[in-house]
């Protein structure tokens, strides 16, 4: 196994606790940056780290940093985001469950780079259980004068609050999260302003997922230089997967960037292979809201390669034959799956999350998600298939938040590459409908 | 002083202004067309995404075209912006996917509708939309909700622009409705029970661009068509007092406040002078109200009554002498 950055010590007993935490080099990185370092030469280390958003867009974490705008008297705001809803993605919860000192000292080095004397964690509402891990290992921060007013004599003040939502998916956006965070109705903010230059409360704010911001000790404490030297390519450092689906170990995975995709499926390091013995039908790279890939194309890009697990080579081919890291749920499929239930399944979900405020969206999902349960019901024609390839294409782009997108991507995806599933469907919907049932290439081995 | 092209036609506006407010300032058919952007109320637009543009060229600094289509309505211009309105293929498209999004659930039931005539779902849908529906499922209905003896909402009808909850908030103050739910099971409600019954609260009425919310005082009296427009006044102590008189012969069916012709109130008039100022001697006529807007109404015989004056009742002399010289 590769190197380990956020999940090195994550299995010592005790580790919660701040002397274990110390006792294993935690907080060093407190020490070198308030002490030795100036705010922009920790900036300037994460730009050459090239440690990039770990939340789903992949926007390099030090450029979101040096657009903050600095005005004179304005407080700035880092917020981590912790709402991490998006399906088949568990790695921040697991991450801050067994570590939270982690994550807390990642927020105070990355606030004193930004300038911030006060920053929140927004965390889920449903983890409920972690915000109390999070407050005790805060206060316990706050005990041993790691928090708070002068921290560690430097001079530097910071308060840290944890901040629970109440379970929303699209607060899990950023503008909608800061929304959510005043405490109003947590609809997406039209942009620009972008909330680098007003965010929270109307100042500037960076919002960073768990995982970026526990990604910066180790840069302060070993230089960014070191950093960019893991990984492949502008896919620098490692990243947590969180895989899931039908495979013999699913869980969390700290990988470093540029494992090839098939051998992320098949070593038993990682995922250990198909359950049961069968055969891999899809697999959704990046959480539910990046396109679905086919066996040929996820172990091999259309061109010949070999897929790696890397932001670029994830994203080759476009959304045409490729997909997108996202958050890193690795979702695998089995040949018993059935893709349409899948697509359908999604789509649920995104209807029920659409926060309701612009028309495409709201209307959109809903839609998509009725004539996907008709087609799985055995209630489908033909037009059916074009209709949801037409609404999505009517979705995408034309909201104001990315939850438009991210509900259009996968089914879009899934007609593309399994249009005859959906057409067998629509087609035998007393064959597709019995229980069991899947579609193992009937359209074109056996009618045609 | 930005000079941005729209559409092929250039105009110098003022920095900060949007793309929406140029384009109005040229007119015709530069203009996108807007459901919740409402001029008056700070911080509207944004949400119903039928006013989508096509920015070829960001600004004479920075050429680059911008990605995605963006809402004019929101979007501030830049010096040297090129914008597509009417003339880019793809925003037309996008434009009538959206409308076909406002349609799928909305009820259609413009027969019943106080607000046929004068709705602006109608307009676009007239403009922009198709004629057959893809929808096949059955379209949402909600609980009904009584908002007290003044306001009357269909939230059927509603396309959620949030133009009520910013009237609510920014004219009317004490706001007790909002948008509870969310998806589209989205609606406005008073959570518990309650009467919108402030000073101002009957602007809701105004704002709305469909008939989601209507005149309880004039429900099912008559269709808007019918109806002639009168300019008037009255001496009223909470607000200007100038208003469009909505009558029918003698009667005075409707008061509502003076509108522009992208359906914009120039001036927010109180309950009092909406709901209880019902007789022709509450009120100093001015003239006919000129109606310049697209609609059933203008295309009818809405200045008819200028040319036949005596079917106006009250007319002040010098207006009366004024038009029958013409």
């Amino acid at each position: 196994m590769g190197i380990k950055i956020l999940t090195e010590h994550i299995n010592v007993l005790g580790i919660e606790k701040l002397e274990v935490y110390r006792k294993h080099g935690g907080y060093r990185s407190v020490e070198k940056a308030l002490k030795t370092m100036t705010p922009e030469e920790v900036v300037e280390e994460v730009k050459t780290a090239g440690l990039r958003g770990r939340g789903g867009a992949g926007f390099p974490a030090g450029m979101k940093w040096s657009f903050l705008a600095k005005p004179e008297g304005v407080p700035r705001y880092l917020v981590c985001n912790a709402d991490e809803s998006e399906p088949g993605t568990f790695k921040d919860r697991y991450f801050m469950e067994r570590t939270p000192h982690s994550l807390i000292e990642g927020m105070i080095t990355s606030s004193y780079a930004l300038g911030a004397n006060t920053s929140y964690i927004y965390i889920r509402g449903e983890l409920m259980f972690i915000l109390r891990i999070l407050e005790k290992a805060i206060a316990e921060a706050y005990a041993a004068g790691l928090l708070g007013k002068n921290i560690l004599g430097s001079g530097y003040d910071l308060d840290l609050h944890v901040h629970p939502g109440g379970g929303a998916y699209i607060c899990g956006e950023e503008t909608a999260l800061l929304e959510s965070l005043e405490g109003k109705r947590g609809n997406p903010r039209n942009k620009p302003p972008f909330p680098a230059v007003k965010g929270l409360f109307a100042s500037p704010t960076v919002v960073n997922n768990v995982e970026t911001i526990s990604s910066v000790p180790w840069i302060v404490n070993n230089t960014g230089a070191e950093y960019a030297k893991i990984g492949v390519g502008r896919s620098t450092g490692t990243k947590m997967i969180s895989a899931s689906g039908n495979i013999n170990n699913p869980g969390v995975y700290e990988i470093e960037l540029g494992v090839p995709v098939e051998e992320f499926i098949y070593s038993d390091e990682y995922c250990g292979g198909i359950w049961k013995g069968r055969e891999l039908k899809a697999v959704v790279p990046g959480g539910s809201s990046v396109p679905i890939l086919p066996k040929e194309l996820i172990l091999k890009t259309a061109a010949g390669e070999h897929r790696l697990m890397s932001y670029e080579s994830l994203s080759e081919g476009g959304f045409v034959t490729g997909s997108m890291m996202g958050s890193g749920a690795f979702i695998v499929f089995d040949e018993e799956q059935c893709i349409v239930r899948n697509t359908w399944n999604y789509a649920r979900f995104y209807h029920h999350e659409s926060c309701g405020q612009c028309s495409p969206c709201r209307e959109g999902t809903g839609w998509m998600e009725k004539v996907l349960h008709r087609i799985e019901h055995g209630h489908g024609h033909q037009q059916d298939i074009d209709l949801l390839v037409s609404v999505a294409k009517q979705i995408e782009g034309n909201t104001i938040c990315p939850l438009g997108d991210a509900a259009a991507w996968p089914v879009a995806a899934a007609i593309r590459h399994f249009r005859d599933e959906f057409e067998w469907h629509i087609r035998y919907p007393k064959e597709a409908t019995a229980q069991g049932a899947v579609y193992r290439g009937q359209l074109t081995t056996v009618e045609v | 002083m930005a000079k941005v092209t729209i559409d092929g036609v250039e105009i110098e506006v003022e920095d900060g202004s949007t793309i929406l407010q140029a384009a109005r300032k040229i007119g015709g058919h530069v203009v996108p067309p807007a459901m919740c952007y409402y001029g008056p109320l700070k911080g509207s637009g944004g949400k119903c995404r039928v006013c989508l543009v096509k920015v070829t060229q960001g600004s004479t600094k920075d050429p680059r075209p911008m990605p995605k289509l963006v809402a004019s309505c929101i979007t501030q211009v830049q010096d040297g912006m090129v914008v597509e309105n009417s003339t880019n293929e793809n925003v037309l498209t996008a434009r009538k996917g959206i409308v076909e999004m406002l349609l799928i659930n909305h009820p259609l039931d413009c027969p019943v509708c106080d607000q046929a005539g004068e709705c602006n779902l109608q307009d676009l849908s007239f403009e922009h939309g198709v004629s057959a529906t893809r929808y096949e499922e059955e379209r949402r209905t909600f609980n009904k909700v009584d908002l007290g003896p003044y306001i009357q909402l269909h939230m059927t009808r509603c396309i959620l622009c949030y133009r009520c909850v910013y009237t609510a908030d920014q004219i009317a103050g004490k706001r007790v409705h909002g948008v509870l739910g969310r998806g589209d099971t989205a609606e406005i409600g008073t959570y518990i029970e309650n009467v919108v019954d402030q000073d101002f609260s009957g602007n809701v009425i105004d704002v709305c661009p469909v008939g989601a919310l209507t005149d309880k005082t004039f429900r099912f009296k008559n269709r808007v068509w019918f109806t002639k427009p009168l300019d008037a006044h009255r001496n009223c102590p909470t607000c200007s007092g100038k208003v469009s008189l909505w009558t029918r012969g003698n009667q005075v069916l409707r008061v509502t406040a003076r509108k522009d012709k992208y359906n914009e109130v120039e001036e927010f008039i109180c309950n009092t002078c909406r709901f209880d100022k019902k007789e022709m001697s509450d009120w100093t006529i001015e003239g006919p109200r000129h109606i310049d807007r697209g609609s059933v109404i203008s295309a009818n015989h809405y200045e008819l009554p200028v040319v036949n004056v005596p079917i106006v009742p009250n007319l002040p002399k010098s207006i009366r002498t004024s038009l029958q010289k013409n």
